[in-house]
């Protein structure tokens, strides 16, 4: 009897978390916004995952508790800059966003939640960084930003809170789908010095320990993401190089034909969680 | 001259007499330090918010000196005690002489 109790605590206790700061905390944004940071996987990860985590879950309170309220979101000062650039007339065309895409919040709103997307007449997969560099360049006749730049992040951060809230629905099927298996190809591809692929850490080890912070599923729906290590926001695919910088090998360039599959991929296997963006990580 | 400031406050709407409050500020500001060096190994001169006040109702509820070792951005966060309907007036001092102002009414219900 005493032995079978004694089983009972160590199971407790082995079946406990890791990580994690508080198991039933919600994240609701100014009180009134519920998001989605736990949900069944999808479809097509039923071999690997049961559910699908939002890195805001690995989290620690202080941490958590800093997308709680928009006034406490250092993410949101970058929207405020952005929401500036989005009326401001750039370029030899002399056109703003706004001059095309007027208010931004109902041309944008939903936008996030699809990208990476097929655009048909280009005959492509586009990040939102794609799509606003065209804009930039054919719309506006404006200089390019830097795909992982300081601009960049912020007007993908004002995009990205259009859609806050809404489910992250990437299609993976159709033209696309080429691409996404290519994503998933490399997802699964380990690489550099210490022989790594993103599944190594993100699949089997989530909630683990990576030196002094836990490793998360490593969804991207949280992007861009306000990390207090470096006070900036960031973006994913200086998310990836720094990932793949991790395992010792020479990493893609940002913007590249294999960042753009694996993003795809990545943000498909957060299907079904909010977009969370602009999110607060450490 | 710093670019791209702009003051920002939280205070609730309404408060019941004697209530204290939670008052949140945040004032966008680069807060260069006066210690790092440009490419050229040139001192980049200090640019900070150096004293932040809050009034209510002309009487000083809290007034702080910022140093340089202050974060890009500062975030002020403080609780005050409302006696009465009023105004909270808050004020942030740069080092170029510039001076930012916020206010933000207090009902009492």
């Amino acid at each position: 009897m005493k032995f079978k109790a004694m089983t009972a605590i160590a199971a407790l206790l082995l079946s406990a978390p890791a990580a994690m700061a508080d198991e039933e905390a919600e994240l609701v944004v100014n009180g009134d916004l519920n998001l989605v940071t736990r949900t069944a996987a999808p479809a097509h990860l039923a071999d690997s995952l049961d559910e699908v985590l939002s890195g805001w879950r690995f989290r620690s309170d202080e941490t958590q508790a800093l997308q709680l309220d928009d006034f406490d979101n250092p993410g949101m000062i970058f929207v405020d800059q952005a929401m500036d650039t989005w009326g401001t007339v750039d370029g030899e065309k002399g056109k703003s966003c706004a001059s095309c895409h007027d208010d931004v919040e109902t041309s944008m709103k939903g936008v996030r939640a699809v990208y990476p997307k097929w655009n048909d007449s280009a005959e492509e997969v586009r990040t939102i960084a794609m799509q606003v560099n065209d804009c930039r360049e054919n719309g506006m006749g404006a200089e390019k930003w830097k795909y992982t730049g300081g601009k960049m992040a912020a007007m993908e951060a004002l995009i990205s809170l259009q859609s806050r809230g809404m489910p992250v629905d990437v299609a993976i099927d159709g033209p696309a789908e080429v691409m996404w298996e290519e994503g998933k190809e490399l997802y699964y591809t380990r690489t550099g010095q210490l022989d790594l692929s993103c599944a190594n850490c993100h699949e089997d080890n989530y909630g683990n320990l990576i030196r002094a912070d836990h490793l998360s599923q490593g969804h991207i729906n949280g992007f861009p993401a306000y990390r207090l290590k470096n006070a900036k926001l960031n973006t994913v695919h200086a998310r990836f190089k720094g990932c793949v910088r991790d395992t010792r090998a020479e990493t893609y360039k940002p913007g590249s034909a294999e960042f753009v599959a694996l993003e795809l991929y990545v943000a498909s296997r957060g299907n079904g969680l909010s977009v969370e963006g602009p999110s607060v990580r450490n | 001259m710093a670019s791209g400031v702009k003051p920002r406050v939280k205070v609730p709407k309404k408060a019941a007499a004697g209530d204290v409050i939670v008052i949140k500020t945040l004032i966008s500001h680069k807060m260069e330090s006066g210690q790092r060096k440009d490419k050229e190994g040139n001192l980049i001169p200090r640019s900070i918010i150096n004293r932040f006040t809050c009034d209510f109702n002309g009487q000083s509820v809290m007034d702080a000196t910022f140093e340089s070792a202050i974060s890009t951005n500062p975030y002020v966060q403080f609780e005050a005690t409302v006696p009465e309907a009023g105004e909270f007036k808050f004020t942030w001092y740069d080092d170029d002489g510039s001076v930012y102002e916020e206010s933000k009414k207090v009902a009492i219900g």
